[in-house]
C-alpha cells in the first residue's frame, strides 16, 4: 500500500485537509500518516474516500467529523465532536475522547480505546461506538438508532429521551435519564453484540457481561390520554 | 471563549525557565481569548514581614519614582518599586491595610491587582503575544503561575475586566465559561460587605469563593457550594502560595487539559498549549471530570 506522510509542523492542515478531499480515484487504498498533529482542530474531516488515515498523536476538535468511507486512527486522544456526524467507514481512537464523540453519527463504526468525556453518542443516528473505557453523564442522549457498546461505566443520565438506539453497559451506570430502562438481551441483540466486540478488537471480552438498555416508550408514542387537546 | 493555562514546575532547575515554558502555552490559547491576557506569577517569597503590591497605572507614563518618594514621605518607611510598562510591583513592610488606605487615599488612579509575598500579577488588554511582551513574560521566574486570554462576552474589554482576580493574598482565579446569575450574587455579597472592583462576571465568581472562605471554608467546600449557587458554565483554575486548583461545572461545558510529568503539571483549555512542554510524549495527559476538584502541590 502507498504510504504519504505529512507533517504539520512544516505543512498547513488545510493543505493536507484539501488534499485528503481529492478524488476518490487517486485515493483509495491510499495510506496516509499525520505527523505532529499537537492538537489541531478539524484533522482529516470530511473524509469520502477508502483512504486510511493514522493520525500520530493528540487531536483537536471534529476530528475526523463527518467521515464518510476512511478509515482514520488517531494514536493520542480526541477532543470535542470527534467522528461527529459521521457517515460511514471507521474511526479508532486510541487514547481518549472528549465530549460528544461520535455525535449524531449516522453509520460506520467509531472505537475509543479510552474513556469518552460527557454526551458521548448524543443524538445518534445508526452508527455503532465502542467505548473501552467509561463514558460521561448525558451519553446516549435521544440516541435514534445504532448500537452503542461501554466497557467501561456510564454517568448521569444515561439514554435520556432515547429512541430506538440499543445501549450495552459492562459497569456501573450512574443514573438512567428519563424514558431509558435495562432491557432483557434478545439472541438477535446478543449477536449484534458479539460481532462488533469482534469487530473492534474487542473479541475477549464476553457478550453476556452486558446490561442491555433502551427506551421505555413512553415519551414519544402519542398519547390516548391527548386525544383530548387536538 | 477564553482559555486559560496554569503551570507547577515540579524539577526546581526548570523553575528560571518557567517563562519560556509558559509562553507558547499562552500564546496556543490565542484563538479562545484574542482581546485580553493575564498572568498570575508565583516567584520566590519575599522577607516574611513584607509584602508584594501589584499595581496597574493605566498610562505607560506614571511617575512611578514620585509614588516611592511620597510613600516614604508620607509613612516614613521605604517601599522598593520595580516598575514594568504601566504596572509596577512595590514592595514594603508596612501592613496591607494602611497601605491600601494610603493608595486609595494619595493614587486613586492606581488598581491594585493583588497583595502578597510570592504572587505578582500582569493583565492588560491587547494578544496574549502582545501582554507578553509588553510584560517580559518570557524571563520569568517561579513555581508555578496561572494565565488567562480573554475573549469578552459579558463585559468591557479593558484590563481591569481582564483575568486573573484575586481573592485574598497570593490567591487568584482565571475563568473560561460565563455565568448567568453574577448580578444577584454580586447584591447578594455586596449586603455581605463584599467590595467589587469591576461588573465581571468571573469577578463574582471569585468574590463568592472570597467569602465563603471568609466564612471559613476550606477551598473543596467554597467549591461544593459553588456548585450549588453558581449558574452558569465554568472551568476554573485557582493558585495559592503552594498549590493550583482546577474546576470543571457539572456540565463540563468548558474544556480543560491536564499533562502530569515528573518535571511539572500543566493545564490548558486545549491540548495545543501542552504539545511543545518537554517530554509531552511521556506525560500522563487526561481530560478531568466535571465537578470534581483536582489539586496539585508543590
Amino acid at each position: 500500500m502507498e504510504t504519504l506522510n505529512f507533517d504539520l509542523d512544516v505543512k498547513p492542515l488545510r493543505e493536507v485537509n484539501q488534499f485528503l478531499h481529492g478524488d476518490a480515484s487517486g485515493l483509495n487504498g491510499k495510506k496516509v500518516v499525520i505527523e505532529n498533529p499537537n492538537g489541531a482542530h478539524n484533522i482529516a474531516v470530511g473524509l469520502k474516500s477508502e483512504v486510511d488515515v493514522t493520525i500520530k498523536g493528540h487531536a483537536g476538535y471534529y476530528a475526523a467529523g463527518m467521515n464518510q468511507l476512511a478509515k482514520v486512527t488517531i494514536e493520542g486522544s480526541a477532543g470535542s465532536g470527534v467522528a461527529e456526524n459521521m457517515m460511514s467507514g471507521h474511526v479508532h481512537v486510541k487514547g481518549f475522547a472528549s465530549n460528544a464523540a461520535g455525535a449524531t453519527a449516522n453509520g460506520g463504526l467509531l472505537v475509543i480505546d479510552g474513556d469518552a468525556g460527557l454526551r458521548c453518542g448524543i443524538a445518534l443516528k445508526g452508527a455503532d461506538i465502542i467505548v473501552g473505557g467509561s463514558v460521561g453523564s448525558f451519553s446516549a442522549f435521544m440516541a435514534q438508532a445504532g448500537n452503542f457498546i461501554i466497557l467501561g461505566d456510564a454517568g448521569e443520565g444515561l439514554g435520556d429521551s432515547i429512541y430506538e438506539a440499543k445501549v450495552f453497559v459492562r459497569g456501573t451506570v450512574k443514573s438512567l435519564g428519563a424514558d431509558c430502562e435495562k432491557k432483557t438481551t434478545s439472541a438477535e441483540d446478543r449477536k449484534i453484540l458479539a460481532d462488533l466486540l469482534v469487530k473492534a478488537g474487542y473479541a475477549d471480552v464476553n457478550p453476556d457481561s452486558f446490561q442491555q438498555y433502551g427506551s421505555a416508550r413512553t415519551l414519544y408514542h402519542f398519547h390516548v390520554d391527548n386525544a383530548g387537546a387536538y | 471563549m477564553c482559555g486559560i493555562v496554569g503551570l507547577l514546575v515540579r524539577n526546581p532547575k526548570l523553575r528560571d525557565s518557567i517563562g519560556e515554558l509558559m509562553l507558547p502555552m499562552l500564546i496556543g490559547m490565542t484563538e479562545r481569548g484574542p482581546d485580553s491576557a493575564g498572568m498570575a506569577m508565583f516567584t520566590a517569597p519575599v522577607a516574611a514581614d513584607a509584602r508584594k503590591f501589584s499595581l496597574y497605572a493605566g498610562v505607560t507614563d506614571f511617575n512611578w519614582t514620585k509614588l516611592g518618594h511620597d510613600f516614604e514621605k508620607h509613612l516614613s518607611i521605604k517601599a522598593t518599586i520595580e516598575p514594568k510598562a504601566n504596572h509596577a510591583v512595590m514592595t514594603t513592610t508596612l501592613e496591607p491595610a494602611t497601605v491600601k488606605i494610603w493608595l486609595k487615599e494619595h493614587y486613586p488612579q492606581l488598581h491594585l491587582l493583588s497583595v502578597g509575598q510570592l504572587m505578582d500579577i500582569y493583565k492588560d488588554i491587547g494578544t496574549p503575544a502582545q501582554v507578553a511582551e509588553r510584560y517580559d513574560f518570557k524571563n520569568f521566574k517561579g513555581t508555578h503561575l496561572v494565565g488567562h486570554t480573554r475573549m469578552a462576552t459579558e463585559s468591557a474589554v479593558t484590563p481591569a475586566h481582564a483575568h486573573p482576580f484575586t481573592a485574598g493574598e497570593d490567591w487568584c482565579l482565571v475563568h473560561n465559561g460565563s455565568l448567568s446569575n453574577a448580578n444577584s450574587l454580586r447584591r447578594k455579597l455586596q449586603h455581605e460587605g463584599i467590595e467589587f472592583e469591576t461588573d465581571n462576571d468571573t469577578e463574582a465568581a471569585c468574590r463568592f469563593l472570597q467569602w465563603r472562605m471568609r466564612e471559613g471554608d476550606d477551598l473543596q467546600t467554597a467549591l461544593n457550594h459553588g456548585f450549588e449557587e453558581l449558574d452558569g458554565f465554568y472551568t476554573l483554575l485557582m493558585g495559592t502560595s503552594t498549590e493550583l486548583a482546577l474546576v470543571r461545572d457539572p456540565y463540563g461545558c468548558k474544556p480543560a487539559i491536564i499533562a502530569e510529568h515528573d518535571d511539572y503539571v500543566a493545564i490548558a483549555s486545549e491540548f495545543r498549549s501542552l504539545a511543545h512542554l518537554p517530554d509531552i510524549k511521556n506525560a500522563k495527559v487526561f481530560e478531568p471530570s466535571p465537578k470534581e476538584m483536582y489539586v496539585w502541590k508543590l
